[in-house]
């Protein structure tokens, strides 16, 4: 059964954005996204000081299955990405809310975004 | 459209499968992680419903010269208890379905269409059969499939089965089938049992009716687990498939397409002096070279960088299209991509270098000699 952390946000495209006020935002896909992707291969991540725009992608992500966009949850600069996840993208599986980020915007401003229950509703039950 | 479900769904829904549909059937994608589904085949085994396959029996005098001009090869030639891959062709020489049959004496066969093509092979032989004295029976909905496969496959099926019938299984070829008493709550059944596979391991189907597919399951995993066996899903059977360069109707074979450029010339036996439907066409196909010399023709792709290649994706060479791929993706035992496309003849041989249009991008790939795995003996 797939978890929502509750502490985050997450745009309808299934990706999570942080909300502890800090920035940059950290942001990575849901529990959502990963389970249906199966095992995650390749991660394809925008280089750090380009400009994400919300709602469009950014990325790719690949399973042995499928492949699919990642798409920008916020407008912004891209500060940071992780490298860990490139080099080893099973951890996007195993750990999507914690290990498994992808990387971090200075946010200018944010697309349309869910509560964690929101989310949780919109995939198939509560948190 | 109906979904249809196994005998087992039950089975798959308490293991919390991921389900897909297939041909028409609620089928399971993956238990737990496709990923560790192929390792376990690869390294232990893996237990496989494929009962969304069709079982048509062929029986009575005519039934080897029927399968001879039904089907696209010898089929008559094939000893008792042996089993055959085989064609079925429309007159034009396209291709209906893959399937395997299996002679399970002078003049009965079981012929395994697949899933998507059960009803239309059934309902096709039997119109082939008008003038032999011969009878079709379609027994897929009653009929259940599992498969056991890996290189512990045979020790694990063999807790199952009564130590005097022990010899019949652990002498058992490939591309054979025999009946043996399997063990299911107690009670010893007689089923059929093949060491055909669709993963290029080692591996045995059991052809079983419904009723009994949900015992024999559980049977296998309780005693199996303990040599490392684990259900296995449609996602596992996919890329294990792959890697062993088997075709896949729908993507390598349609009724579009033709043996000869499949690489499946030797399936098709015109040395036969019957005739056979898409006779004419397949020999007319065979003279012109399409697929051979001319034209396009199956092949294997290696991926140079660690991005895979998926079915439809255009292959290049020097920027022109000379090829499609067919299907494509990681290859969890090898480390890297595989894919199997048609490409122009002239960019055919091994050791060739081209691209595959990756969503845009151009990424290089060798052509390598199937199969990109083969099991150590």
């Amino acid at each position: 059964m797939s978890k929502v952390a509750p502490e985050l946000q997450y745009s309808a495209e299934h990706e999570w954005i942080s909300t502890d006020g800090s920035s940059p935002s950290t942001i990575g896909v849901s529990a959502v996204a990963a389970d249906a992707l199966g095992d995650i291969v390749y991660v394809d991540l925008p280089e750090v000081g380009a400009t994400v725009t919300a709602g469009e992608p950014c990325g790719e992500i690949e399973s042995t299955k499928s492949v699919s966009d990642l798409y920008a949850p916020v407008t912004g600069e891209v500060t940071e990405v992780n490298t860990a996840a490139v080099d080893d993208p099973a951890v996007i599986n195993s750990d999507p809310y914690g290990a498994g980020w992808l990387f971090k915007v200075a946010v200018e401003s944010e697309g349309p975004l869910l509560t964690a229950a929101e989310y949780a509703a919109a995939n198939g039950g509560g948190l | 459209m109906t979904e249809n479900h196994t005998a087992l769904y039950g089975e798959h829904q308490k293991a919390g499968a991921s389900f897909t549909d297939f041909g028409g059937w609620q089928m399971p994608l993956k238990y737990s992680s496709e990923l560790a589904e192929h390792h376990a085949v690869r390294n232990a085994a893996g237990l496989f419903d494929l009962s969304h396959m069709g079982e048509v029996w062929v029986s009575g005098p005519d039934a080897a010269a029927f399968l001879d001009y039904a089907l696209a090869g010898k089929l008559s030639a094939v000893a008792v208890g042996k089993a055959k891959y085989s064609l079925i062709c429309n007159a034009d020489g396209g291709i209906i379905d893959d399937l395997i049959s299996y002679r399970r004496s002078d003049d009965k066969y079981l012929v395994v269409p697949n899933a998507g093509n059960a009803a239309t092979v059934a309902a096709l032989l039997a119109e082939r059969a008008a003038g032999f004295d011969v009878r079709v029976q379609d027994v897929s909905v009653e009929t259940s499939l599992i498969a056991v496969q890996g290189p512990n496959a045979e020790a694990i099926l063999l807790t199952l089965v009564p130590a005097g019938q022990h010899p019949l299984v652990k002498e058992l070829k490939y591309y054979a089938a025999v009946e043996v008493g399997i063990t299911v709550r107690g009670t010893v059944h007689e089923l059929l049992l093949a060491r055909t596979g669709y993963t290029g391991e080692d591996g045995f189907e059991i052809y079983l009716p419904n009723a009994d597919a949900p015992a024999l399951w559980q049977a296998l995993l309780a005693s199996g687990t303990d040599q490392g066996l684990i259900p296995a899903g449609l996602a596992a059977r996919d890329s294990l498939r792959l890697e062993a360069g088997m075709p896949l109707y729908g993507n390598e074979l349609s009724v579009d397409g033709h043996p000869y450029a499949a690489g499946l010339g030797p399936v098709v036996s015109l040395a036969k002096e019957s005739d056979f439907v898409g006779r004419a066409a397949l020999a007319a196909i065979r003279e012109s070279g399409d697929g051979t010399t001319t034209g396009r023709k199956l092949v294997g792709l290696k991926g140079v960088g660690r991005r895979a290649a998926r079915g439809h994706y255009p292959v290049l060479k020097d920027g022109a299209v000379i090829g499609e791929v067919t299907s494509g993706q990681p290859s969890p035992t090898l480390g890297y991509p595989v894919a199997l496309a048609y490409v122009d003849v002239a960019h055919a041989e091994p050791g060739t270098l081209l691209d595959v249009d990756l969503r845009g991008k151009a990424e290089p790939f060798e052509v390598v000699a199937l199969p990109f795995y083969r099991r150590q003996k």
